[in-house]
């Protein structure tokens, strides 16, 4: 299968080893000054993948896409460290990133995909913070490509792909066409490091910033935030003498 | 030794070992996200740096390397479980 890869890494996501995420005071959102961002685990994954059928040569091309301000090139950056060819930066900064979805999201990787005539989407599960799970399925009914989510086991063969997909109950075995969207899983295969020396080399790599509007996507959302809240917080435990007792306390919860 | 030249300035040092000089750049890199910080990490690494400073035989040497080799390594590994286990406790319900 000679294609090309689009590779996405949109979201540059929180780090998940940042400090005390906090809400914003107007509860409208949560606090992102200051906050390092990075790319998505999930999509680590994916990138990884690609760059995987890129090494065994299944594939011609890896190119990494972010989506965002400025900062989002860095994640491209590491993606290109990783292996991929080239990257495309979508330019979304402002009110316009905040207010970023999988929805506009998917609009934009399907203009991409025709763009660049691409073959194959390979995009994390979900992003760490927002926790949609929607870009890679949206993208795909946009396209009208078949989808293979949550993979856990990516082969292809011949013009066909082979893939075992994490469901609640247990694997799924499945062979769909290509064009093709595939959405990774945490066990699909383990990310490299980007190294200091790749990095270095991957500043050689090419990155081009284009906008939405110019491929045609209307990045308005559809969606308005109403309230953001902190989860409640824990409430102190009981301790209980013997089990009778313990029976009694949940009978009185209306637990039992 | 070129090692800790490299640290100082890496063009400083001849390019006929050029291999040798990249682990002090690469270790504090790597070291930016040790889980006690990234500061600690240079400290000693630094420190580390410094005591093996005025060694000069090769065999040693090579000692050292394939041990600045190993402990970039050990942090890959320990960078790709800490977020492994994160994103397993948070998804997943075993």
């Amino acid at each position: 299968l000679s294609c090309k890869v689009l590779s996405s890494v949109v979201t540059p996501c929180y780090c998940f080893v940042s400090p005390q995420i906090r809400v914003k005071p107007d509860n409208t959102g949560v606090v992102t000054d200051g906050v390092k961002h990075s790319m998505n685990p999930f999509c680590e994954i994916a990138v990884e993948e690609a760059v995987k059928l890129k090494e065994k040569k299944l594939i011609k091309e890896v190119v990494a896409v972010s989506c965002g301000p400025q900062q989002s090139q860095e994640t491209i950056r590491t993606a290109l460290a990783m292996g991929a060819d080239r990257g495309i930066h979508v330019d979304v900064s402002g009110k316009d990133y905040e207010n970023l979805g999988p929805l506009q999201v998917s609009k934009i990787l399907a203009a991409l995909a025709k763009q660049e005539d691409a073959q194959l989407i390979l995009l994390g599960k979900q992003a760490i913070d927002d926790d949609c799970n929607q870009t890679g399925q949206m993208t795909a009914a946009l396209l009208d490509w078949p989808q293979g989510t949550f993979a856990s086991e990516v082969s292809l063969e011949g013009d066909k792909i082979n893939l075992v997909r994490e469901i609640d109950g247990g694997l799924e075995h499945i062979k769909i066409n290509t064009p093709a969207v595939i959405t990774a899983d945490l066990r699909l295969n383990t990310p490299r490091y980007a190294t200091l020396p790749n990095i270095m080399k991957a500043k050689k790599k090419k990155i081009v910033t284009v906008k939405p509007a110019d491929l045609g996507v209307d990045v308005t959302s559809r969606l308005e935030v109403l309230k953001v809240e902190e989860p409640p917080q824990r409430q102190a435990g009981m301790k209980v003498e013997t089990v009778e007792d313990l029976v009694v306390k949940l009978k009185e919860a209306g637990r039992v | 030794s070129d090692s800790l030249k490299a640290l100082v300035d890496p063009r400083s040092v001849p390019a006929a070992r050029p291999d040798k000089t990249h682990w002090p750049l690469e270790l504090l890199y790597l070291g930016r996200e040790y889980p006690k910080g990234g500061d600690y990490f240079r400290d000693r690494l630094r420190a580390a740096f410094a005591r093996n400073k005025a060694v000069e035989d090769p065999e040693q040497i090579k000692a050292l390397i394939a041990r600045g080799e190993y402990v970039a390594r050990e942090l890959e590994a320990l960078y790709y479980l800490r977020k492994y286990r994160a994103m397993k406790k948070r998804y997943y319900e075993d």
